[in-house]
């Protein structure tokens, strides 16, 4: 276990603007912090060059206490996952698990205990003989991490590990990865740009953009408390509605934007807007309302056992009680 | 009403139509686009195969054109000749010897070509340039680079002390690359290196590069160190691709009349006979046309090896 911290990080490819703009993060020890952001944002960039694969433009790079920055990938007791998985194609499950342990110059006997003891934790003891190509997504994502879980890493740096299962497959195995996390205890950065996964795994959650974090924390003060507008727009599923009132952005959740006949029993210190609902969309456990407020578009989000009476095309009194408003400069777009 | 009216023209107008896309028809156009080449692979494989073992069993020659068969007897003769002997050994070992090289430079020159460094594109190039060129020009400029009385080569040792008068390869004070069993074999096979190789390179690079990065990295973060990495990753994995480059090299080492011929004419004496010049010369130039072909027809088994291999090979990366 150990603590990984970066100090003014920095890469930049060519003379395109840097694609990890000086990055100081610091997790903690056993930590679950997830790395959010839209592609191209850095996110894999910084997981990278925290592992040793892609040497920084500028900046240090620390794993427990030492500065690994000029140390190559093999001497930072790392393991990582890879989206891919990145097996060895040729070698069976069995010889791909004890790569890393042949390169340890770890005795026969202590590979063949380990391996065993990876391939319970993870459930693939009878996988051992098979290639990688005889295996299913999932199995291969299990492989991935037995492999990475065999050399006693200090850190797990995991990029993108679900993104090539389905739907299904990716709920059951975030709860799987979560759980394997816990029991190892093993401090993980997680790269992804799939906010469930961001939100349902984290201890917490670094928002990236354009190389920089724009906003650390739990998921809770994430969503609630956005520090800017990418992030309340970016987190959130659908975003953050945002309304131009006397020269600031006026953010809410979808699920805060009520008729205001529904929100009579809340203090009246809330904001009340005119709705006009374009559309409706019915998704099972919930209904979302589309429209606009002013010229800006607006969604309101009831769970399926609210019945709301709507015409479409027609303007109503919507209202969001005060503490679910934010105010973000309309400038800069940071929360005021 | 008008509906009623144009109901039987409508009928007819279909089986027009059937007409108009017979071509749409996979059972009509796919044999209709196959048979150019079957006629090709029947003209011009087919039967000169065929004629070639009806030629070994009988005894046409071009004098007498007329086809006696008389069994094996050809074979016999062939087998219990000792030039016959000479060229066999010969075509095995210079492409056995000359593709062990190629396999070996051709990896070496990979990991060269793989690394960024400026001029790599005119390097690949340059590399690539013995492939293009007309193997019959190539081979009349190695002929006089290993010339007997104007050989650079022979200049250049000279001119190191290291040929000529009280030298360590004198007194003489030329090589006469051709002219000797062992040199004249290696300059041969030393032609089949230069020939081979940019090709094999050029496959190996291909197959270099397909390895996804990830695996790449994987390894890296798994602590394997250059060596380990090129043994157990890199090697393994080329493993497929060095095997179909190494079969194309036999295919054209092995079957290859050109450098022979052109190079030394199967001399000093039959030194450096292999089967396509023994053929040849036998068949064409001795006009048994039926022992030549029994001699070409021994490059055949070894053919149908490395074909049987290809396919097998090909059809393993096709499930993958």
């Amino acid at each position: 276990m150990a603590i990984v911290e970066t100090r003014r990080l920095i890469k930049q490819f060519g003379d395109n603007p840097p694609a990890v703009d000086g990055i100081d993060l610091v997790s903690g020890d056993g930590e679950f912090l997830v790395l959010l952001g839209p592609s191209g944002c850095g996110k894999t960039t910084l997981l990278r060059m925290i592992g040793g694969l892609e040497p920084p433009t500028g900046g240090q790079v620390w794993i427990g206490g030492r500065n690994v920055t000029r140390l190559p990938p093999r001497a930072r007791q790392i393991a990582m996952v890879f989206q891919s998985y990145a097996l060895y194609p040729h070698m069976s499950v069995r010889q791909n698990i004890a790569f890393p342990l042949k390169a340890q110059k770890v005795s026969k006997d202590e590979q063949r205990k380990k391996i065993e003891w990876a391939a319970s934790i993870l459930g693939i003891e009878m996988l051992l003989d098979r290639k990688p190509r005889q295996l299913s997504g999932g199995q291969r994502q299990r492989v991935a991490l037995a492999r990475a879980l065999v050399r006693d890493p200090t850190i797990f740096l995991l990029d993108e590990p679900l993104s090539n299962l389905d739907a299904q497959r990716r709920a059951s195995a975030r709860d799987e990865l979560q759980q394997f996390q816990r029991r190892v205890g093993t401090t993980t950065i997680y790269v992804t740009h799939d906010q469930v996964e961001a939100m349902g795994m984290g201890d917490r959650i670094a928002v990236m953009d354009r190389g920089r974090i724009r906003q650390l924390g739990t998921p809770r003060e994430i969503y609630d408390n956005p520090a800017d507008t990418f992030v309340a727009t970016f987190v959130g599923s659908p975003p953050m509605n945002l309304i131009e009132h006397d020269g600031v952005l006026i953010g809410f959740r979808p699920e805060h934007f009520a008729p205001s006949s529904h929100a009579a029993g809340s203090n009246g210190a809330g904001m009340t807007f005119p709705f006009r609902v374009h559309r409706e969309e019915y998704l099972g456990s919930e209904h979302l309302f589309y429209g606009e407020v002013g010229p800006a578009k607006a969604v309101a989000r009831f769970p399926a056992t609210v019945e709301v009476a709507a015409e479409l095309g027609e303007t109503y009194d919507y209202c969001v009680s005060a503490e679910h408003l934010k105010r973000f400069d309309s400038d800069t777009g940071a929360r005021l | 009403m008008s509906r009623t009216i144009s109901a039987a023209p409508t009928w007819q107008s279909v089986e027009e139509d059937q007409g108009r896309y017979i071509l749409d028809r996979q059972s009509v156009l796919g044999p209709l686009l196959l048979l150019p080449a079957v006629i090709y692979i029947l003209a011009l494989v087919g039967f000169p195969l065929v004629l070639a073992v009806l030629y070994s069993l009988s005894d046409v020659t071009v004098g007498d054109q007329s086809i006696d068969l008389v069994g094996f007897d050809n074979f016999r003769a062939v087998w219990n000749n000792d030039t016959f002997q000479t060229a066999l050994r010969n075509s095995i070992v210079f492409t056995l010897v000359s593709q062990l090289i190629v396999i070996v430079l051709a990896n070496i020159l990979v990991l060269v070509l793989s690394a960024e460094f400026p001029g790599k594109r005119l390097v690949r190039f340059l590399i690539l340039l013995p492939w293009t060129t007309p193997l019959a020009l190539a081979v009349i400029g190695w002929r006089w680079m290993l010339d007997n009385i104007y050989s650079p080569l022979d200049a250049v040792m000279r001119e190191l002390h290291l040929l000529g008068p009280g030298t360590r390869y004198g007194p003489q004070r030329n090589m006469h690359w051709l002219s000797d069993d062992f040199l004249a074999q290696s300059a041969v096979i030393t032609v089949h290196v230069w020939r081979t190789l940019p090709f094999a390179a050029v496959i190996l690079l291909a197959g270099m590069t397909s390895i996804p990065q990830d695996v790449k990295d994987a390894a890296d973060i798994d602590g394997a160190g250059y060596w380990r990495q090129l043994f157990y990753i890199r090697l393994p994995l080329l493993l497929p691709i060095m095997a179909v480059a190494s079969l194309y090299g036999i295919v054209f080492t092995f079957t290859d009349i050109i450098v022979v011929y052109v190079l030394t004419g199967g001399g000093p004496v039959d030194g450096t006979q292999v089967l396509p010049t023994w053929a040849y010369y036998k068949g064409v130039g001795g006009s048994d046309l039926a022992q030549g072909a029994a001699i070409a027809l021994f490059l055949f088994p070894v053919l149908v090896a490395v074909a049987v291999l290809m396919l097998r090979l090909a059809r393993r990366t096709e499930t993958v």
